[in-house]
């Protein structure tokens, strides 16, 4: 019986529960002995010039080695111009981070456009010393009028970039769907609120050079995508630099490749002499940290009374912060996915891009993806309200019947393979939808101060969106009989060595005890992508299933040899994993006798598996939530979901990404948000006023099992990680208006927190 | 002081947090700072068998006192129950919050050795961990409560 | 993020405690569990000199049964008095209250006396204390003096303790029989209270609805009157100064005052 598919314990928990990990700080190795420790001075002002910088003071204090600003940045190339001198301002579509007018520098120049960004370093022996000294680094700073929010970015009174004249570098304008014919038609505007992604490991770097070497230990999603962007930041031969990801303490999204601030670590590195490490505060990430989401969406449904959802209109505008990195694309994985899960006649998108005087947004978990869940969720929500037909129901009648798979949106998605309206009944089979309906209708009835709401999500996502950046593998036998994986994706808690050592048992035969997998070393794997986009085990997993099969023919050719056998007679067992001439089972051959056999050469693959096409994954939510209607205050105490990832590997991990997933959705939509004064200044900096959520905001989740495989690859899989977040918040969202719907309300913006679902009760109850 | 029964004697600054006396002095880095603001618990070890926050824990105070952290559970090679059921479970995923949460669950236990679910999630509510939504955590929990319970009354 | 320098002293008994931090001056403070002080320290919003640790001062940790009172030490930990059997019985609001604040880590360092020296309008004990009208008992260079706890908190993080005086001890008359309830409403578990009710018999504080903690005297008043607790409840906002901030504006705390007045009467009456 295969192993795949079972439920398998990790293999990485021993170490980590008994020695705990090896994160960025925890790195103990010779090259960065000595390591003088990086304090950032921060700008504490959303928007500034900077007069000047006076670090005479900081220079005197006790362990100062140097203190660094954007002038001492003299021996690294400028960033190469972007083509043509860059995008024109408001143009339709952009390489996102831009440059030219545009640029991120560094080290702040001659301005500062949020709270938090890098001004500059301060090198000393130790931590302590360094937070003293940042404490002496004085900055002359002239303050300038802060842009916060969506609508005064666009308003444009103060330009971020005033070389730019405009605060919008791409403005894609959508048209109107076809909404002609329409029995009705709701219209509304829905925030999609900042949030921190807030890893448990914040930001971390180490650098040495040695030999005109360069090492860097980054806590990062991509150690091989790292590499490259090293190299290109110091104009270097890639081959020159060595990117280690040790033990990284969660990433979702923010971690992706590296951000400037560890390039300046590795080049404070080098302009010093000596190696350096940088482990950022919770305070320093709460604002130095890609935020995620952060979008303004105005969702235009029309449908007939009957149910039928005929035209969907969705213009998003992106707050992408202070400089457009990866902010400025995400809005296009919104309107790409825009239609969700439904069969829709008309679908039109559009987004705009806004720099604002805050921290720039980059990816959190789904992307781009879950933004674009949340506003259809909604805008069928506020439909199913408006022709009074219950939401579920509205909901089955326009997803995508089974038997039109494949796919294709008007939004440019083709969906692979799906089973909408199964993962919707069974969801509703699971929770008991009728009987929390009655229950509803009975509190409703007796008037009872905590009423009952219950939130329904439909949804299909895209996982592995660059599918054909593919991933690698390089699968080893070694003399001794046991293999070895090198990976060139990235796992920071998804237990990619488990799932790894299962295919190579599945493959090989060689037990997993006997399998170890590496990732995170470009010196053992110059080449890979990474993890993001949920891409990891359909396209890093595959790779490691293609190299096995390599292997497994060198194999056949070797164990052929040994035992003077035609190769086409000799047959694996991997229930042994032991090489035998069919037809005579006496007569056998370890993994050990043919890797030996195969001498200078070894006993290994490479592989660089592509994808032709993304995948879909899909699924259903139900939420059940509590709302006190006296203070506003939500209690989630039920939530069931079906989530389709395809073929499953092994359940223990999934359940655990969706279980993730959940609680980081459920939490978008009760309690976290990133909030700034008018002045730009974050009010929510500390994890004491980050509202993140903890065990005891949560129940138990109740997971449903759903598996239709993708076609596209061997292993049958999709995506796992993001499918959770995605499902979860617009139904959680959705159980909270519920609630209270029968007073009249339709909508409030996520947060839904105490006093904000009681200022929409009161403001209801005052209006009746 | 002694941490994990060994005894550590240094002379530090007097502003030195047990945290970093523990990973720096120590030498035992298991134990990870998460947060500034006492919020995350990601450092939480027993003192003196109470689950404490090192992070706002002068070193000094430790002093003459029981530290005990990660690295101190396990009897040898064989993991402690709260190891073992964060491990059957899936009770982790990156790790880093697991040593100051698993520490955290030992105090819990060794408070209340039957909780409730409920009693579990209030017990950890000074935990943060972003990786597990928890489900798996209580699990692990209430798991290593049958264990412990049930080797106690044998 | 760590604290700026400061000298620490640990001090072996109360005496001792006092000539130290009689020698630092202004810029001394002592240290009990530190967990409302080091947090401060850490983000460098406290940049004391000097820090008298009493925390090994045993003799200030203790529950005792005086006959008609109860009295506490003031270092105390939140944990000792949540899992006080005598407190349970006698001073339940006090009990329950010492169970709900911050987590059990914070409860394990955390201490009755620093919480109360504190005078975080947002704490928890500050008006269970108010409620209880307990008396908080200060030693100086000059011998100790007795504070009703009405005139112990002055303004925010200010109490009528002078410098260099010590909180010893707080003594609370039994309370056996009489309803309490303890209303704490947050966001999340973990949470400082957005707005917090104490109810012990016909006396009703609350947690973060000015700069100190506050005696519902409107409320009070209207019990006393002979009002029914839900009309009673109605003047739970009555003389409160509440902030706006993220959590809530000020209209949103005094309409959760009067819920929670409210609901803390009925449970206190469904006790007594």
């Amino acid at each position: 019986m295969s192993i795949l598919g079972t439920r398998v314990v990790r293999t990485e928990d021993p170490r980590l529960l008994t020695a705990g990990g090896v994160y960025v700080d925890d790195v103990r190795v010779p090259e960065l002995a000595g390591a003088a420790r990086v304090t950032f001075v921060r700008s504490p002002f959303a928007h500034a010039l900077i007069k000047g910088v006076d670090a005479a003071a900081a220079l005197a204090a006790p362990g100062v080695l140097a203190v660094l600003t954007f002038t001492d940045i003299n021996d690294i190339p400028p960033p190469p111009p972007p083509p043509e001198g860059g995008p024109p301002p408001g143009s339709e579509a952009a390489p996102m981070p831009l440059g030219g007018v545009w640029q991120e520098p560094l080290l702040a120049v001659d301005r500062v456009r949020f709270v938090g960004e890098p001004v500059a370093m301060v090198l000393t022996d130790d931590s302590y010393q360094g937070e003293d000294a940042a404490e002496l680094v004085t900055v002359d700073y002239e303050p300038l009028p802060a842009v916060v929010g969506i609508e005064q970015s666009l308003a444009g009174g103060t330009l971020l970039f005033p070389d730019a004249g405009t605060n919008i570098p791409v403005d894609h304008a959508a048209v109107d769907a076809a909404f002609d014919g329409c029995d009705v038609v709701v219209e509304r505007d829905i925030v999609n609120q900042r949030v921190a992604p807030v890893p448990m490991e914040g930001r971390a770097a180490a650098a040495c050079w040695q030999g005109g070497k360069l090492t860097v230990w980054v806590s990062t999603q991509n150690a091989q995508i790292s590499r490259f962007i090293l190299a290109g930041a110091f104009g270097m031969d890639p081959g020159s630099i060595r990117v280690v990801a040790p033990d990284v303490g969660g990433g979702f999204g923010a971690k992706v490749a590296l951000d400037r601030d560890a390039i300046l670590v590795a080049w404070a590195a080098r302009h010093t002499s000596r190696p350096a490490r940088w482990v950022e505060t919770r305070s320093e990430n709460l604002t130095g940290m890609t935020h995620g989401r952060a979008q303004r969406h105005t969702v235009k449904i029309g449908g007939t009374r009957d149910g039928r959802v005929l035209a969907y209109r969705l213009d998003v505008v992106q707050d992408t912060g202070a400089y457009a990195r990866m902010g400025g694309f995400l809005p296009t994985l919104t309107n790409l996915m825009a239609a969700g899960p439904y069969d829709l006649a008309s679908v039109t998108v559009g987004y705009r891009v806004t720099l604002t005087n805050t921290t720039p947004i980059s990816a959190y978990r789904g992307a781009g993806r879950p933004e674009a869940t949340a506003a259809i969720e909604r805008a069928m929500d506020l439909f199913a309200a408006e022709i009074g037909m219950d939401p579920a129901e509205v909901r089955r009648k326009n997803l995508v019947p089974s038997d039109k798979f494949p796919y294709q949106t008007p939004c440019g998605a083709l969906y692979d393979t799906g089973d909408y309206a199964g993962a919707l009944d069974k969801v509703l089979a699971g929770a008991g939808y009728a009987g929390l309906r009655a229950e509803q209708a009975r509190r409703r009835e007796r008037g009872d101060v905590v009423q009952l709401g219950i939130g329904v999500s439909s949804y299909v996502e895209i996982t592995a969106a660059d599918a054909d950046n593919g991933e690698t593998a390089r699968v080893v036998v070694n003399d001794d009989g046991t293999a070895t994986v090198y990976t060139g994706s990235s796992a920071h808690g998804q237990g990619h060595h488990t799932a790894w050592a299962m295919i190579v048992e599945n493959d090989l035969g060689i037990p997993m005890n006997k399998v170890t997998v590496k990732h995170g070393d470009t010196d053992e794997m110059p080449f890979g992508t990474g993890t993001y986009a949920s891409r990891s085990l359909q396209l890093g997993g595959v790779a490691v299933h293609r190299a096995d099969l390599e292997v497994r023919e060198q194999a056949r050719k070797l164990a052929a040899d040994l035992m003077e056998a035609s190769e086409a007679d000799l047959e694996l067992d991997t229930s042994t994993g032991l090489w035998q001439v069919r037809g005579d089972p006496g007569a056998s051959r370890t993994w050990a006798d043919v890797a030996r056999h195969s001498g200078a050469e070894g006993l290994s693959a490479f592989v660089h598996y592509k994808d032709g096409a993304p995948t879909f994954p899909f699924g259903s939510h139900v939420a059940v939530a509590e709302v006190d209607t006296e203070t506003g205050k939500v209690t989630l105490i039920r939530h069931v979901t079906v989530d389709d990832a395809g073929t499953v590997l092994n359940p223990v991990l999934t359940e655990g990404q969706r279980h993730g997933g959940i609680a980081q959705g459920v939490a978008q939509a009760l309690l976290e948000e990133m909030v700034y004064d008018a002045d730009g200044n974050p009010l929510t900096g500390t994890l004491a006023d980050y509202a993140a959520i903890t065990a005891a905001e949560l129940p138990s989740f109740e997971l449903l099992v759903s598996e239709t495989p993708a076609t596209i690859n061997p292993l049958g899989a999709k995506g796992i990680g993001e499918a959770g977040t995605i499902g979860s918040t617009p139904a959680m969202h959705s159980a909270v208006i519920d609630a209270v719907s029968h007073l009249g309300i339709r909508h409030i913006d996520m947060p839904t927190t105490p006093s904000r679902v009681w200022a929409a009760i009161s403001e209801a109850r005052n209006s009746q | 002081m002694t941490v994990n029964g060994s005894p550590v004697e240094a002379d530090v600054a007097d502003r030195t947090l047990l945290v970093h006396f523990v990973r720096d002095v120590a030498g035992l880095t298991a134990t990870n700072v998460g947060c500034d603001t006492s919020s995350c618990g990601a450092c939480t070890v027993l003192l003196d068998g109470q689950s404490v926050k090192s992070c706002t824990v002068l070193a000094a105070q430790a002093d003459g006192h029981e530290i005990t952290t990660l690295e101190g559970l396990a009897n040898g090679d064989e993991m402690h129950p709260m190891q073992r059921a964060f491990h059957t479970e899936h009770g982790l995923q990156c790790g880093f919050c697991t040593p100051g949460m698993v520490m955290a669950a030992v105090s819990l236990l060794a408070e209340n050795p039957r909780p409730t679910e409920q009693q579990v999630r209030a017990g950890l509510e000074g935990n943060l961990c972003r990786c597990t939504g928890y489900h798996n955590i209580v699990r692990a929990v209430l798991t290593a409560a049958d264990h412990m319970d049930g080797q106690a009354s044998r | 993020m760590i604290p700026a320098p400061f000298t620490y002293q640990r001090a072996s008994s109360v005496d001792e405690a006092l000539e130290l931090a009689a020698a630092g001056g202004e810029d001394a403070k002592f240290l009990a569990g530190g967990h409302s002080l080091l947090p401060l320290m850490k983000l460098r919003l406290a940049v004391p000199a000097t820090l008298v640790d009493i925390g090994p001062l045993r003799e200030l940790s203790f529950i005792r049964d005086d006959g008609d009172q109860i009295t506490v030490g003031a270092l105390t930990t939140h944990h000792d008095l949540a899992t006080s059997g005598l407190l349970a019985a006698e001073l339940p609001l006090l009990a329950h209250a010492a169970g709900t604040v911050g987590d059990p880590q914070v409860r394990h360092r955390g201490t009755i006396g620093g919480s109360l020296v504190h005078a975080d309008p947002a704490a928890d004990l500050p008006a269970v204390v108010l409620a209880m009208d307990a008396t908080l008992v200060a030693r100086g260079p000059g011998g100790s003096r007795e504070i009703p706890a009405g005139q112990f908190f002055l303004g925010l993080f200010e109490t009528a303790l002078q410098p260099g005086e010590l909180l010893t001890e707080i003594r609370f008359t039994k309370a056996a029989g009489a309803g309490w309830s303890f209303q704490k409403f947050t966001k999340r578990a973990i949470d400082w209270a957005i707005v917090g009710v104490a109810v012990q018999g016909g006396n009703v504080a609350l947690v973060n609805m000015g700069s100190i903690p506050l005696r519902a005297t409107a409320v009070e008043q209207a019990l006393a009157g002979g009002a029914a607790p839900a009309d009673a409840a109605a003047h739970a906002a009555e003389g409160t100064t509440p902030v706006d901030d993220i959590n809530g504006d000020c209209g949103y705390r005094e309409h959760l005052a009067r819920v929670l007045v409210a609901r803390g009467l009925a449970e206190a009456r469904s006790r007594g």
